[in-house]
């Protein structure tokens, strides 16, 4: 069984002429466990995972595979597979050649391009036109090319993309299980939801830059608490809580005050001599953290 | 060189698994064959007298072709040397355009060692679009040159050197498509360059340089004149009024290698080793 290699982004950075995609990026992917790499669209993932794998030169700094460059890699398909989101694929070659072209190339036994067919489900069109694939089929299309040299390393970007529910489903499944199987499985996602299920740790980033790190549990406590307060007198209840400095936006069941402390809220209102109608804190769910890091949905 | 020889194998089999590389070669044995087999008919029979002088209107007197089997042949590359500058355009250019060097250069990070791999598979290619062309313009031709009774010359030894120099001419020709798609990487713009410069530009220069000396010394520096000159034979030079002594066949070979690396080199540069996003 292979076994992973640790990823390493170090002080990573690449300007596009004068736009800064990537600003002094750092950060390990380990093996046996399921990376997840977010940040909104434009966040710089591809860019980033190009870099790793030699595809784009950084400006600045260096990414490794257990220390070695990609293009240092005495068998880059064995040692990493990756899936990058553009489809690359001549339209008029069948899945079969297609993936044979690579194996050629790579010193592969062709024997592994029917394998990784089969693997992603794609057996039965393997003698197909690539031309006549649906998005899905050309995601998992992708993939079969990084599992072509049974890597230890996987680096998989927005693979969840255009497949269909069940696709997801497997793919969840499959991701789940390189990782039990030792190796380091790298997946980039625009959307938390859309990985939450299958990842251990998360690495979020924003115009270019790191701004979480961690487990995923970790987005549970990082994120800015809300607590719900109401009142029949509203403009008071406002009128307070401006005066003591608290932020609050006005939501669907009440006002949402950015404290993580109800006590707090009875406390200025019983003080303030305002009613209320509602008191209660809100747990934020892991996707409205994950918004509030990379700045793209509310405002607290 | 294990490595790039796998990289050979793989460029190879870009080539095969698509269908570009036969309906180029059909294409061409059908276009060479018509123009062999029918100038062959039209210069034996003017040659031969079947046909009267006055009738093609070469103003009358005896014409003379010198010796026709060479010219009747060498529109193997006078005329087809298009098709193999075409395939190795589209062999480079159809990596930018399907976003294929992502794979590519996955599987083999040495960009210079795929390029490489890639100019040495497109020059077996061209020469083999050379045996496709040959075929056509030594079986076609040489067969209705013997048809009109004159000599195909198949067992004289100067026919089959200008044959193994006709596939040198084509595989440099490849070559020099493959540079091309590397130094102008968009494949529109390259195919309209392929077509414009050797079906238009290229004829016209060469022409308007034979009227001088000078410019016809310069004239057979030319990728056309280069190659026709490394063939030996060529209805060009058979029509340029100046008469400047063209290059010698090595010269012209080394003239067209000069052009495929020059090409390849500089378009290795400016897009090959640039980023792939
Ligand atoms: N080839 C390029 N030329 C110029 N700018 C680019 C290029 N590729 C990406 N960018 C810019 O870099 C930033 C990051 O893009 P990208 O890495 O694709 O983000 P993501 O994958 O997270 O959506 C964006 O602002 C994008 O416009
Ligand atoms: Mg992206």
């Amino acid at each position: 069984m292979p076994t992973g290699a640790v990823i390493e982004f170090r002080s990573i950075s690449k300007r596009f002429g004068g736009v800064a995609a990537v600003n002094d990026l750092s950060f390990t992917v380990e093996p046996g466990r399921v990376t997840g790499f977010l940040g909104p669209n434009g966040a710089g993932k591809t860019t980033s995972l190009r870099i790793l794998l030699g595809l784009v030169a950084a400006s600045s700094g260096t990414a490794t595979f257990g220390g070695v460059r990609y293009r240092d890699l005495p068998h880059p398909l064995k040692t990493v597979g990756a899936a990058l989101e553009a489809a690359s694929f001549h339209p008029g070659r069948t899945a079969r050649s297609h993936l044979g072209v690579y194996a050629i190339a790579a010193g592969l036994p062709r024997t592994r391009v029917m394998e990784v067919l089969t693997q992603v489900g794609l057996a039965a069109h393997a003698a197909q036109r690539v031309g006549g694939y649906s998005l899905g089929m050309r995601q998992r299309l992708g993939l079969a090319y990084a599992l072509l040299g049974d890597p230890g390393v996987l680096v998989l970007d927005e693979p969840i993309n255009g497949l269909d529910p069940e696709g997801i489903r497997w793919i969840r499944g499959f991701l789940r299980d390189m990782a039990a199987e030792g190796r380091t499985v790298l997946v980039s996602s625009h959307l938390l939801s859309e990985v939450q299920q299958s990842v251990d740790d998360v690495v979020i980033i924003a115009r270019g830059e790191l701004v979480h790190l961690g487990p995923l549990s970790s987005l549970d406590t990082d994120a800015a608490p809300l607590t719900i307060v109401d009142s029949p007198d509203r403009e008071n209840l406002k009128a307070a809580l401006t005066a003591a400095g608290i932020a609050f936006s006005i939501g669907r069941t009440g006002l949402l005050a950015a404290t993580g402390d109800p006590a707090l809220l009875g406390h200025l209102a019983f003080a303030a001599g305002v009613e209320l109608s509602v008191l209660h804190r809100q747990k934020a769910g892991l996707e409205d953290s994950f918004l509030a890091l990379v700045g793209g949905g509310h405002t607290l | 060189m294990n490595m790039f020889l796998r990289s050979v194998s793989a460029e190879f089999a870009k080539i095969f698994t698509t269908r570009l590389w036969w309906i180029l070669a059909i294409v061409l044995f059908c276009y060479i064959g018509l123009l062999a087999g029918g100038l062959a008919a039209l210069f034996a029979g003017i040659q031969t007298g079947v046909i009267s002088p006055d009738a093609v209107n070469t103003g009358g007197g005896a014409v003379s072709f010198g010796s026709l089997p060479p010219l009747v042949y060498s529109f193997a590359s006078s005329v087809g040397y298009v098709f193999p500058v075409l395939i190795g355009a589209l062999a480079t250019t159809g990596e930018f355009r399907h976003q294929t060097l992502t794979p590519t250069f996955l599987a083999t990070p040495r960009r210079g060692l795929v390029l490489g791999a890639k100019t040495v598979t497109l020059v077996l290619v061209g020469a083999g679009f050379g045996v496709v062309a040959l075929t056509a313009s030594v079986g076609i031709g040489g067969g209705v040159l013997s048809a009109f009774g004159v000599d195909a010359l198949l067992l004289d030894s100067e026919t089959w050197l200008l044959v193994a120099r006709t596939l040198l001419a084509m595989g440099l020709w490849a070559a020099i498509g493959v540079g091309l798609g590397v130094l102008v990487p968009n494949q529109v713009a390259s195919i309209v360059i392929v077509l414009a410069f050797t079906q238009f530009v290229e004829p016209l220069l060469r022409l308007a340089a034979s009227f001088l000396e000078v410019t016809a010394k310069i004239g057979n520096f030319l990728p056309g004149a280069a190659s026709d000159a490394l063939v030996g034979a060529s209805v060009f030079t058979m029509a340029s009024p100046a008469g400047t002594a063209p290059l010698g066949w090595w010269q012209g070979g080394f003239v067209l290698l000069g052009y495929a690396v020059a090409a390849t080199v500089i378009g290795y540069a400016v897009s090959w080793k640039k980023d792939v996003t």
